[in-house]
């Protein structure tokens, strides 16, 4: 946990989050909420042909929260919606604990940072809320 | 114990006589354990006499007719007729109320008890319970299930900002329709104690009931049940430094004869046949299936540690003085928003606050990197962090008791400066 609170990249996404803005004409949208943290969050999708070639955020909650829903839009942006669905699962995977790979790691790139959530239960919630959001979008598209 | 028992006038934080009865403190003394509020640290002479039981008199009570049950039931009546008179619950002349202590789970199944098996027996449709916006889940949940259910109504008894209770809103709430009053003692997210005494009269006066809850009184001052008016009295025994799983609700003799059991099984019947049952006396009536007796002797040995050796004055005295150098200290910071009331003595060890554009959540997990606990979150109060309309429906609070000391107030006055530095690098 110290590491994440202590890390430029992971607290530049709370603190500037490049990818938190309403989007123009967005395909998809869903919202999230954690009652436990009060975070509340919008995600919003645009996809075409199977891509999701825009993905943005709005809403507010903790900087576990806000970076984990930054990390993801950047993460996702460009991918198609099939590997979005398989980054999700690697993520939520990790947030309970799971064993994953080294490739597994990688692929998940920054987001891998938040694999310490494991450890403190009562932030899981937090860490998970784009993420299942996320997961909202495309199993309606399933 | 210490050689300092009898209570200082000013407490001396900077030495702290009981964190060796502590065991969790002081085999962590660096840890500056400020969450008392949500569950107490144990001293070892609850703990001892938890094994004690099982050690020495471990039977099933009342059911057995052998020696070994005899004094199960005799420990555990022994802890009734402390906790009634704790409570100040004595009759005319002097004797303990024993009778009239219901032992629960916890606080919640106290006032659950109440909501479900008494206010159906005065509550119709168009009266009204009043409670104030303050009450944690516990005491507001099962009251608007008991209004619904009679179609009564649930009326809030709104404070001013500092938390205080202002007269005339008693007077415009409660009312002729107003069949019940429920409400916290001492707020858990506030800290303020609230005029449960000109509540009770104004309830009284329209003769309705007055349903105390003091989850979070018992821990830290005197309570008498006569005084206050109540009608009802509820608390967990763990927010004083007792075990977790022991609730104690107390109740005017006559109406806790009134009230039909809310669970019904073993050891709460006098007698059963193929169609029916005949209850137990109270408080055996409420109290079906086997007890958590040796739960009930530490919660004994627990409040005699307490009420007996520490000492409400000790405890208060200690208490406030480590409020004010908190609050002092906290305001001192600069970017520490504090809520209730601005007077430290009037916050029963309870220090709500949020650092300002730091979600209450983060604050929490990098104190915990530096060993400070404290809450953050809604505190199990959301209509009152709404009403507050605090950010995020969270704050962070810091709940002291008397084993606290001076350097657990730096320890959390340090790490909200790495909190504040970490946002603001």
């Amino acid at each position: 946990m110290g590491n994440l609170y202590t890390s430029t990249t992971f607290m530049e996404h709370n603190s500037h989050p490049d990818y938190k803005y309403e989007m123009d004409s967005p395909t998809h949208e869903h919202d999230g909420i954690n009652p436990s943290c009060g975070d509340e969050l919008t995600l919003q999708l645009r996809v075409e042909d199977g891509v999701i070639e825009e993905a943005s955020f709005t809403g507010h909650g903790c900087a576990i929260s806000q970076a984990s829903a930054d990390i993801m839009a950047e993460l996702i942006t460009g991918e198609t919606v099939d590997e979005a669905r398989r980054l999700s699962a690697l993520f939520l995977a990790m947030i309970r604990g799971e064993e994953l790979t080294e490739e597994d790691f990688e692929d998940l790139d920054e987001a891998a940072q938040l694999r310490d959530i494991s450890h403190m239960p009562a932030r899981v919630k937090c860490a998970e809320l784009a993420w299942r959001t996320l997961d909202g979008i495309l199993d309606d598209k399933r | 114990m210490s050689d300092t028992l009898t209570a200082p006038a000013a407490a001396d934080i900077d030495r702290n006589p009981y964190k060796a009865d502590f065991p969790l403190l002081a085999g962590n003394p660096n840890l500056a354990f400020l969450d008392s509020g949500a569950t107490a640290q144990r001293p070892a002479c609850a703990l001892d006499a938890q094994r004690r039981f099982y050690e020495t008199m471990n039977a099933n009570p009342l059911r057995g007719l052998y020696s070994l049950s005899v004094e199960a039931t005799e420990a555990i009546a022994a802890v009734r007729a402390q906790i009634a008179r704790l409570l100040g619950a004595v009759d005319e002349r002097g004797r303990a109320c024993a009778r009239d202590i219901v032992f629960t789970r916890n606080a919640s199944e106290s006032l659950n008890l109440v909501a479900k098996s008494f206010a159906p027996l005065v509550l119709g449709p168009g009266d009204e319970v009043a409670i104030t916006i303050m009450e944690h889940h516990s005491n507001l949940i099962p009251w608007q299930q008991a209004a619904a259910a009679a179609g009564a109504k649930l009326v809030y008894l709104y404070p001013a900002p500092d938390g205080t209770l202002p007269a005339d809103e008693i007077a415009a709430k409660i009312g002729p329709r107003t069949k019940i009053a429920a409400v916290g003692h001492v707020s858990n997210v506030m800290g303020v104690e609230n005029p449960v005494e000109q509540i009770g009269r104004a309830v009284h006066a329209h003769g309705g009931y007055l349903v105390v809850d003091g989850a979070q009184s018992v821990p830290h001052m005197a309570v008498d049940v006569a005084a206050l008016g109540a009608d009802f009295y509820a608390f967990s025994a763990h927010k004083a430094l007792g075990p977790m799983g022991i609730g104690v609700l107390w109740g005017r003799h006559e109406l806790l004869e009134r009230m039909p059991p809310m669970l019904t099984g073993g050891e709460m019947i006098d007698s059963v046949t193929e169609t029916g049952a005949v209850w137990a006396p109270v408080p055996e009536k409420f109290e079906a299936g086997t007890q958590d007796a040796a739960g009930i002797y530490a919660t004994g040995a627990a409040l005699s540690y307490l009420v007996d050796q520490v000492g409400y004055e000790a405890v208060a005295s200690r208490e406030r003085a480590l409020v004010r150098y908190a609050m002092d200290e906290l305001a001192g910071l600069g970017f520490v928003d504090l809520i209730g009331p601005a007077e430290a003595d009037r916050h029963h060890g309870v220090i709500s606050f949020n650092v300002r554009g730091v979600h209450p959540h983060d604050v929490a997990s990098i104190l915990d990197m530096d060993g400070v606990c404290i809450r953050a979150g809604h505190h199990c109060a959301q209509p009152l962090l709404a009403w507050l309309k605090v950010e995020n429906l969270a704050c962070c609070r810091a709940s002291l008791a008397f084993y606290n000391d001076r350097a657990d107030i730096d320890a959390l006055v340090a790490g909200l400066k790495t909190v504040w530095s970490t946002f603001h690098a």
